[in-house]
């Protein structure tokens, strides 16, 4: 469980995070979508004490992260910005973070296993890749066995079968309880592993909804239909709001009216319909056109 | 495609722990032997405590018969046997700036301060364990330079003390405390300005440009300041014989515990107080 109040920082003259206030529940994946540079790294660091707000107050499974007497045992973070020393072995780096709680090699290498790096164990980890690096991160998140785990931008550098791996320990872990945080500026990894989504955009929650919610808000209402009398259902929807566009002779796209009300149009003036489907955005139109004010960073329009 | 819906065995932890002093130093003690750095670093400095002092008494042996009678009253057996600290002193000082900065650089700091986010025990495990290493290497090393730069010296029948002659285990003491406050205020100095560079720069302007711009100054000037210098305060603790325009041995030493114990405050002042 995170629960942030109206948190604020400030580096300087620039506010990157602007009085948020939102709560993360377990059992769920909850996504933390925004542009770059939107404020979800600043959040997550200030959700771990490694930053301190300029306002406001962010606690952890009831406490603020430092008050926690064992702090790996109830929380586990893979941050964006790699945290390892390159002269440092993968095995030596989780030893030695392990032995701060008491937690026994053992675990080190059950851990070095689950996340596949039991080949490079040995290895320095300056001579990762970022994917190899993204495990690592995975492994300490996972060290002592947390009830509540950050993931910032988890899935960068990961390949493919890294990313189905990474969905299903995601799904997996939140199946067990535990409350699962996942920040990400792609939205289309979101959909397949996130449950719940806090949107953000230059330091401002723009949306706290369920996935559906978000797709069904974002996507308005459209509805596809193809008959062989389109163009006389066409006549008869058209009023104020609707307008009406036509690819094929026989297929016209609806918008501002639900399938519902098309559909007893089409029954009532005994229109037959071959198709009648209610349109939704992708997930990435409706994270762009909700984002679309608060992208920092754009191209310039030529 | 694959309809496999791989489930993964996450492996439970059922013993539980909490953060304790005990185990940072612990933890400490597993990065601190984990990097080649760190055993290259303590292997040059306790190379060069020996090193200096045989090679010193070698040519000083060799040329003792050219010496005039004014250049052989100037040559001190106790200082060819800690003529290694000085040297020493900068491979343990660069060290104690890397055990902190290393982690800024690159980014295991986070790591670090997410397993302890109280954040202080993290320096206190770093400042005692570098400390008692430090001096637990350097006291044997400047105890087997002195036996080694004495037989060398002791075949041509020169220069000949004892290590129960008055002071002279005591200067061999103080040479091993002044490294180990050496690197608590190089660990202290790395840990205030989290850059290797700067730490590095730091610590060398403070013990190599500040004493010798000292000369610029009025003798009686120069005098009443240079004894309260970190540097010049800690060489007192080698010092045989007490110089007159310093303090004796243990008050100077006490100047330059006093340096290390302010530059260790500011650095944990400011842990406390910065973002990470």
């Amino acid at each position: 469980m995170i629960e942030a109040v109206e948190l604020t920082k400030n580096y300087g003259e620039k506010r990157a995070v602007d009085d948020i206030s939102f709560t993360v529940r377990p059992g769920v994946v909850t996504g933390f979508l925004g542009p770059n540079g939107s404020g979800k790294s600043t959040t997550m660091r200030l959700i771990l004490g490694l930053d301190a707000p300029s306002a406001g107050d962010v606690r952890v499974n009831g406490k603020h992260y430092a008050e926690h007497p064992a702090p790996l045992h109830e929380v586990g973070a893979l941050l964006e910005a790699r945290s390892i020393h390159t002269g440092r072995s993968a095995s030596n780096h989780l030893l030695a973070l392990a032995k701060t709680h008491g937690i026994s090699r053992r675990r080190v290498d059950e851990l070095v296993d689950l996340v596949g790096l039991h080949d490079v164990g040995r290895k320095r980890a300056g001579k990762f890749s970022l994917g190899m690096g993204q495990r690592l991160g995975i492994a300490s998140a996972l060290l002592g066995d947390p009830a509540t785990i950050l993931l910032d931008e988890p899935v960068n550098g990961l390949d493919p079968e890294g990313v189905h791996w990474m969905r299903t320990l995601l799904r997996q872990l939140a199946a067990e309880g535990r409350t699962i945080f996942v920040s990400s500026h792609l939205m289309s990894e979101m959909s397949l592993t996130a449950d719940h989504l806090i949107v953000i955009g230059r330091g401002r929650v723009i949306a706290d909804t369920s996935i559906e919610d978000f797709v069904r808000k974002a996507s308005g209402d459209r509805v596809r239909v193809r008959a062989p009398q389109a163009q006389r259902l066409r006549e008869l929807v058209l009023a104020d709001g609707v307008s009406v566009t036509s690819t094929e002779a026989d297929v016209i796209e609806i918008e501002g009216v639900t399938s519902e009300h098309v559909g007893e149009l089409a029954a009532a003036n005994h229109i037959v319909l071959h198709e009648l489907t209610p349109l939704q955005a992708s997930l990435e139109e409706a994270f762009m056109e909700l984002t679309r004010d608060d992208v920092e960073f754009r191209a310039a329009a030529a | 495609m694959s309809a496999v819906a791989t489930t993964l065995q996450i492996p439970r932890l059922t013993e539980r722990g909490r953060v304790t002093l005990g185990r940072v130093v612990a933890s400490e003690w597993t990065k601190f032997i984990t990097l080649r750095s760190t055993l290259w670093s303590l292997g040059v400095g306790m190379f060069l405590t020996l090193a200096f002092p045989i090679l010193f008494a070698t040519v000083t042996a060799a040329r003792w018969s050219h010496l005039a009678p004014q250049e052989r009253a100037d040559r001190h057996p106790l200082d060819i046997a800690l003529a290694g600290v000085s040297v020493a002193q900068l491979a343990i000082a660069v060290l104690g700036v890397l055990m902190i900065t290393g982690e800024y650089s690159t980014g295991m700091i986070r790591s670090t301060m997410l397993a302890v986010p109280k954040r202080l025990p993290v320096l206190w495990a770093k400042l005692g364990l570098y400390a008692a290493v430090s001096f637990a290497l350097t006291l044997p090393a400047v105890i087997v330079a002195f036996y080694s730069s004495q037989a060398i010296l002791d075949r041509h029948h020169i220069l000949q003390i004892s290590i129960s002659d008055p002071g002279v285990f005591r200067s061999l003491v103080g040479g091993a405390l002044y490294v180990m406050l050496v690197g608590v205020f190089a660990l202290a100095i790395g840990a205030l300005v989290r850059n290797t560079a700067g730490g590095i720069a730091l610590f060398s302007g403070i013990f190599f440009v500040i004493p010798p711009l000292m000369n610029i100054l009025p003798s009686n000037w120069n005098n009443a300041i240079s004894r309260w210098l970190p540097s010049e305060a800690g060489r007192q603790l080698l010092a045989l014989t007490k110089d007159p325009n310093r303090y004796a041995q243990w008050p100077s030493g006490a100047i330059f515990l006093g340096w290390c114990l302010l530059a260790v405050a500011a650095a944990a002042i400011l842990l406390r107080r910065r973002d990470v």
